[in-house]
């Protein structure tokens, strides 16, 4: 109720103090969007969890007896060229796109904030190196450099997880770069000096974690990105062979016959933009949520 | 000023050689030996001994240091020779040339599409904030940058092509041949590429609009007894554009990735669609120029916008 208040009698006068947590429960909950949002991703990683327990057949099962059929009691989405229940390769392909989404946040996370920390935190010819090569890497468009190195690298998810990673690296370097320049100039970064900390405890212990609410709103938005890329490159056919269930290679495969059976390209390609959709208003309401400069506005 | 152009050239020259040590780079991590692969698809490779196979790696340069490499890749391309694609048998730096004008033409088009529409509605919403354009605008913003530009075509081609006939669902003609028959053609790839460039500007335009809106000169501006006009478009909206104008060098590189699968979709023979066939006939040389070309466009592109936001927002340049 307190914050109410504040609202009401003016805008000269301070927002009353609430914890921060209880701030970002407020902001993050309140929104139908965001719920709407977090309940589709609980969703989806349920669905990728427990994949053999869901779907309704094996979504490798060749059966040419049922091939190209249309949604129906049996099969809810309908068959493809091969008879294989499109919902089963559907619900076994969130697996694929969380792995490639989650490995290649890991992975280009640790690797782009290290990055950034120590080129924001050294400053000078470190800096210069470091956030250049980051520059020359940003001048890729992020999926044509993915296909490229996806490709040199040959198939393989692990591959696309490698390919995705040094594609997406440069974002999470930029913005950790910014932060730790400006956080290194406060108080208790020169406070720790003055007590005798090394460089590694300052970087990892103190820059880091306040850094970290803006990294968390930034993986947020990325992981909704790399399941778009991933969907991308397995619609090109780059990286992951067949048979294995990729929502982006389902959209492709249904596209010899989008006149007869729409819906084996329609339903992968709905899937993949809710998942997005879900990702970037997670993503938004985090923004929101964590955001200090929007402390007492929201 | 000059010194502020000056010194952006001089970074802008630094990145793009990295790029060409990156694209030299992830060429070596080829695996194997480039010109097994090449010989693999020769016909009647078995037949080459280890001293025709030597005599090849002295021909291509292949026995020397790999600094030496690439001093010969990077030297042969500043003097406009690309090498050779092993699929289609033809220079390489020919190949790229015909089929660039395709991508720019629908680049272009796409460019100009997004970014009238991006800031138009973005600053009609900032204006009637909380009003149904509103609502349509952060819709649309949402579902732009979520949506697979691949399957977007397929939903276009599904209902504009097949259903309703209205539009071919393949194909391209230079404007220069029949420009009508161009326009025709390449409106629903457009439309397509166009989509989530529109949501990100409008996006950013509305939000920096809204930010202006409350700005002091902007109470100055109506109080001084300017027209609404004059109060929108000099003061509100030529402030507000200033991140924007970042954007749109960003929404460069976006475009550039949109364009590979749009390409694909529609059938349409441009840099994107080439680069992915290469990518399958493991036609390397093309693969390499290609790359670097897109990238060599998008740092330039980049580089006028960073000189154009100087020129903008006198701050920059002192910075």
């Amino acid at each position: 109720m307190k914050e109410k208040e504040t609202k009401t009698t003016g805008f000269r006068e301070a927002p009353v103090r609430v914890s921060e947590w209880q701030r970002f429960r407020r902001v993050f909950f309140q929104r139908k969007v965001v719920l709407f949002g977090l309940i589709i991703l609980t969703l989806l990683v349920i669905t990728a969890i427990f994949a053999p327990l869901l779907a309704p057949y094996d979504p490798f099962l060749i059966s040419m007896a049922e091939s190209l059929q249309q949604p129906s009691g049996k099969h809810l989405l309908g068959t493809d060229l091969q008879g294989r229940d499109t919902l089963s390769r559907l619900i076994y392909g969130s697996r694929m796109a969380l792995m490639v989404g989650f490995g290649s946040v890991l992975l280009a996370g640790i690797v782009g904030v290290t990055l950034g920390l120590v080129a924001g935190y050294f400053g000078g010819i470190t800096n210069m190196v470091i956030m250049r090569i980051m520059d020359a890497l940003m001048g890729f468009p992020m999926i044509l450099l993915a296909i490229v190195i996806a490709s040199v690298l040959g198939s393989g998810v692990h591959n696309v997880i490698i390919a995705l990673s040094v594609a997406t690296l440069p974002g999470y370097a930029r913005v950790m770069h910014g932060l730790a320049l400006s956080l290194r100039e406060n108080d208790y970064i020169m406070a720790e000096h003055a007590m005798g900390a090394g460089n590694i405890r300052t970087m990892f212990w103190h820059l880091l974690p306040n850094g970290l609410p803006p990294m968390i709103v930034l993986i947020t938005l990325q992981l909704g990105a790399l399941i778009l890329a991933e969907a991308g490159l397995s619609f090109l056919g780059v990286g992951i062979d067949p048979p294995t269930a990729a929502w982006g290679a389902m959209v492709a495969d249904g596209r010899r016959y989008l006149l007869t059976h729409p819906w084996l390209s329609f339903a992968p390609g709905i899937v993949i933009m809710l998942v997005v959709f879900a990702f970037n208003l997670v993503g938004d309401g985090l923004r929101d949520a964590l955001d200090p400069r929007l402390r007492g506005l929201l | 000023m000059t010194a502020y152009i000056i010194r952006r050239l001089i970074i802008a020259v630094v990145i793009l050689i990295i790029v060409t040590l990156i694209v030299f780079f992830i060429m070596q991590l080829l695996p194997g030996d480039p010109l097994v692969i090449f010989m693999g698809q020769q016909a009647g490779s078995g037949s080459i001994s280890q001293e025709q196979l030597d005599q090849l790696y002295v021909r291509y340069g292949l026995d020397k240091p790999i600094i030496v490499q690439y001093w010969n890749w990077i030297s042969g391309i500043l003097q406009g020779n690309m090498g050779e694609s092993i699929y289609y048998h033809e220079d390489v730096g020919k190949l790229l040339l015909e089929r660039f004008p395709v991508t720019l033409d629908l680049g272009i088009k796409s460019f100009i599409l997004y970014n009238i529409l991006g800031v138009v509605m973005g600053m009609i919403a900032a204006l009637r904030r909380g009003k149904w354009i509103d609502t349509f605008a952060t819709v649309l913003s949402y579902i732009g940058v979520s949506i697979p530009v691949f399957w977007l075509g397929m939903l276009l081609i599904y209902l504009f092509g097949l259903r309703l006939d209205w539009f071919p669902i393949a194909g391209y003609t230079l404007p220069t041949e029949d420009l009508w028959k161009n326009i025709y053609q390449s409106f629903l790839p457009v439309v397509c590429l166009s989509l989530m460039g529109w949501a990100v500007i409008a996006r950013q335009t509305r939000s920096s609009m809204l930010e202006v809106m409350s700005q002091d000169y902007i109470r100055t501006a109506w109080s001084k007894g300017l027209t609404e006009r004059a109060v929108i478009m000099r003061h509100m909206l030529k402030n507000s554009l200033i991140p924007v104008i970042t954007l749109m060098g960003i929404g460069l590189g976006l475009m550039f990735g949109g364009q590979v699968f749009i390409e694909q979709v529609f059938a349409i023979p441009g840099i994107g669609r080439l680069l992915v066939s290469s990518v399958f006939a493991q036609d390397y040389q093309v693969v390499q120029s290609a790359t670097l070309v897109i990238a060599t466009i998008v740092i330039l592109v980049n580089l006028a916008v960073d000189i154009s936001y100087g020129w903008f927002d006198p701050r920059i340049r002192y910075g």
